[in-house]
């Protein structure tokens, strides 16, 4: 019976042909996977491939370039918006966007993302926030939550020592310069495909130069964590979403 | 009423094996196998193939697009 079904003319849903058959070297059930795909599929519907610049940071998306099909530039660590910034102001009919995670946005990038966001440079920021700094082993990031127990602050975060956790998206809102700030996350079907809905928009804000946009994605590493993939989402749902709430912050 | 049948075909040498397609699946159709790929991963396979409705919920959720879905209605 399968085997009828199993036919090029029933096919529903596949990866988009803008994701590379490389297989990626992220740990099984990374939710960067996920939001490569949904980037990929956003510019495949958009028909931007051959008019898509993305700048990569460093993290473990450091490889995206050989996963998604479009042109990449490999930034130093944080200085993505400062190199989008100078490739749409070559290019203002490319579609360019930078694809960050906590630790290269709002640690060593802060700088540059809030004076990009200010400037109102017309980029699509996607913000991958997993609470960690997923490459390097897990350390404390500015997004950690407090008493969250990460590799550099084992006892949880203390904020007496470490400070307060950071809601970097809320904080870029207040600038004139953003035009679209919304915080989605990946772990359910339904919140995939709201999280590709909002890529689109702001990739699509890009192209119409309202200014700069930000996709947060609140996701989970669960190799970070020290949890099976199910149960980070799991945990997620339960700790990061009451602090990093879901929904549009800023649109205009 | 049309009847919805769907199947899911897995890319098993791309599969890490990190369950979340079964957990994503409503109807428990997909499950990890007791064997192995290139990889040393178990990999997902539909268990209950007669149970899928085609909804991609689990080609949504795969975090390396190892899943295809077909979908007819009988």
């Amino acid at each position: 019976m399968n085997d009828n079904i199993i036919a090029p003319e029933n096919l529903v849903y596949q990866k988009s042909a803008l994701v590379k058959d490389n297989v990626m070297h992220y740990c099984p059930g990374c939710n960067h996977g996920t939001v490569h795909r949904m980037i990929a599929e956003v510019i495949e519907e958009m028909g931007m491939q051959d008019n898509t610049l993305c700048a990569c940071p460093v993290g473990c998306a450091v490889f995206l370039y050989k996963y998604i099909d479009v042109d990449t530039v490999e930034c130093a660590h944080g200085r993505a918006p400062a190199i989008a910034t100078a490739m749409k102001r070559l290019h203002p009919d490319k579609l360019v966007f930078t694809y960050q995670g906590d630790g290269d946005l709002s640690a060593i990038g802060a700088g540059e993302t809030l004076h990009a966001c200010n400037r109102g440079e017309n980029i699509a920021i996607i913000f991958i926030n997993n609470a960690i700094y997923g490459m390097t082993g897990g350390q404390m990031s500015p997004s950690t939550l407090e008493g969250m127990k990460t590799s550099t602050c084992p006892y949880g975060r203390d904020l007496k020592l470490n400070g307060y956790p950071m809601k970097i998206a809320n904080v870029l809102a207040e600038l004139e310069g953003t035009c679209y700030i919304t915080r989605q996350s990946v772990h359910t079907a339904a919140a995939v495909r709201k999280t590709k809905k909002a890529i689109r928009k702001a990739f699509e804000n890009s192209m119409a130069g309202k200014g700069t946009s930000i996709v947060e994605i609140v996701a989970a590493c669960n190799a970070g964590w020290k949890m099976s993939p199910h149960e980070a989402h799991l945990w997620m749902e339960e700790n990061m979403f009451p602090f990093y709430q879901l929904g549009d912050i800023k649109d205009r | 009423m049309a009847k919805v049948k769907g199947a899911v075909e897995v890319d098993v040498n791309r599969c890490k094996g990190c369950e979340l397609c079964v957990f994503a699946c409503p109807s428990k159709v997909l499950a990890l196998s007791q064997s192995v790929n290139d990889k040393g991963y178990a990999y997902a396979y539909m268990k209950q193939p007669e149970l899928c409705i085609g909804c991609a919920s689990c080609a949504y959720m795969c975090p390396d697009g190892c899943i295809k879905v077909y979908k007819i209605k009988q």
